[in-house]
């Protein structure tokens, strides 16, 4: 009776897990030439974009848009950010060492 | 010469010889010479050449899509400017600090506001910011829009209120005819107050410099002195990894370990070690016209600056640029960046005040 129910909540967790886990995208976004690229996306509530430093710069992800306030902090090439954005809305994210990078993320 | 009298056993053949020897070494010498300064020329161009294009100008000035240049625009803009009532004591204008005459700076240290304070930072110059990022030494601004109406509502700067500015402005009938004709259909505000002086702030341009003589290919525009400072500039020297593209600035913002309490875009973003103390790259464009140097203007001359970046700067922090280090430049090497520098600042150019509506 325990080993079925064992079973049995290990196949449900498993699941769910697999289910959480396609529901949730994750979008690549990338720093190279001091531009984001692509230079605008749309996600789900929820979703995750990753900051990916392809470039030879320290580069940065932030936004103060309210409900989806982050800040990726200092990013060296060739590191990654993952960050989830909570509500729906449109997101400006900058760079904080380089103004003019600009990305927008709309949370559908 | 004459010869010694006496003994013939050395006659006069060698010393004919000899002086021929030393004629014929002469014209040798000097026709080396003369290739010499051909080649050296030569020589500072070819190892220029992997930086040069990168110094290239742009052909025309940008403006946003929702504030482009026209000329009614650029004479409000510039009414606005020059215009003292727009501050509490109608005594200070943009161009107070941002002084034509003074390469759209003030030659202070530090800037002096409102009841002949002095504040906490040096008055940036005005150039060539319609292709800026971000303004104000920490980029909190990031349109000259939005930096416009910061110092005109500033305690410590202008202090001067928006509905203050807004009835001084109105109540001029000249001026509502210059917004109407300006901005048709848009309000009297601070609003296209700021639009207006930023359309006007986009036409300050630098005009051509010896640099950008030379960069065309005038040979004798700059100095050989300045051609080998410019190799300098981009190699031993690292400036280019900051000053770099034809304004010399990155427009971003690094701590190049200047003391002090002042931590820049620090203030902003707390949560990034790496801005704390760090100041936005400034133009060196008219450098040699604008000291004194640094956001607080504590280095006085191109010479100290110099000095100041070859330490590797003043102060060991977490925050410092990874950039800044010892440098181990020769003095030669250090007289050959000053002269660089000198080559980067345009000719002067009377800049018109206009009549102020009244």
């Amino acid at each position: 009776m325990v080993r079925i129910a064992l079973r049995t909540s290990l196949a449900v967790t498993a699941v769910v897990a697999a289910t959480v886990w396609l529901q949730a995208a994750s979008h690549p976004v990338t720093q190279k030439g001091k531009v984001f690229a692509p230079g605008t996306i749309t996600v789900k509530v929820g979703d995750t974009v990753t900051f990916k430093n392809d470039d030879d710069v320290t580069h940065n992800a932030f936004s103060t848009s309210k409900g989806n306030e982050f800040n990726a902090k200092a990013q060296t090439p060739g590191s990654t950010a993952e960050i989830a954005f909570k509500a729906k809305g449109k997101v400006a994210v900058k760079c904080a060492f380089h103004p003019g990078m600009s990305l927008t993320v709309n949370v559908e | 010469m004459p010869l010694t009298t006496g003994s013939p056993r050395i006659g006069h053949r060698p010393f004919l010889a000899l002086g021929l020897c030393a004629l014929g070494l002469t014209v040798a010498v000097r026709a080396s010479d003369d290739a010499g300064a051909k080649s050296a020329v030569s020589a500072e161009r070819v190892a220029s050449q992997p930086f040069l294009a990168s110094y290239n100008r742009p052909a025309t000035t940008p403006f946003p899509d929702d504030n482009t240049f026209t000329p009614e625009r650029e004479a409000l803009g510039r009414a606005l400017f020059f215009d003292p009532r727009l501050s509490g004591s109608g005594w200070i204008s943009c161009a107070s600090c941002h002084n034509p005459g003074l390469s759209w700076g003030d030659g202070l240290p530090r800037a002096i506001g409102h009841g002949m304070k002095t504040l906490g930072r040096r008055t940036p110059t005005i150039l060539n910011l319609a292709w800026g990022q971000a303004f104000f030494w920490d980029g909190r601004a990031d349109t000259l829009e939005a930096q416009a109406l910061g110092p005109i509502q500033a305690a410590g700067e202008m202090n001067l209120d928006l509905p203050t500015m807004m009835a001084r402005i109105g109540g001029i009938e000249s001026y509502k005819a210059l917004f109407a004709k300006a901005y048709p259909g848009e309000p009297v505000a601070p609003e296209t107050v700021a639009k207006a002086i930023a359309t006007f702030e986009r036409g300050v341009v630098s005009p051509e410099a010896p640099f950008d003589k030379w960069l065309a290919g005038d040979e004798s525009a700059i100095t050989p002195e300045a051609k080998r400072g410019f190799v300098v500039f981009n190699t031993k020297a690292a400036c280019a990894k900051c000053h770099s593209g034809w304004r010399f600035t990155d427009d971003s913002f690094h701590d190049i370990g200047v003391t002090g309490d002042d931590i820049g875009r620090g203030a902003l973003l707390k949560e990034i070690p790496s801005l704390q103390h760090a100041f936005k790259t400034p133009t060196l464009r008219d450098a040699d016209r604008r000291g004194p140097y640094m956001h607080d203007g504590s280095v006085a001359t191109l010479d100290a600056v110099v000095d100041f970046y070859d330490r590797g700067g003043a102060a060991a922090r977490e925050s410092l640029s990874s950039d800044l280090k010892p440098l181990g430049l020769s003095g030669e090497e250090k007289r050959q960046l000053v002269a660089f520098m000198r080559t980067l600042t345009s000719p002067g150019r009377p800049v018109q005040v206009p009549a102020l509506p009244r």
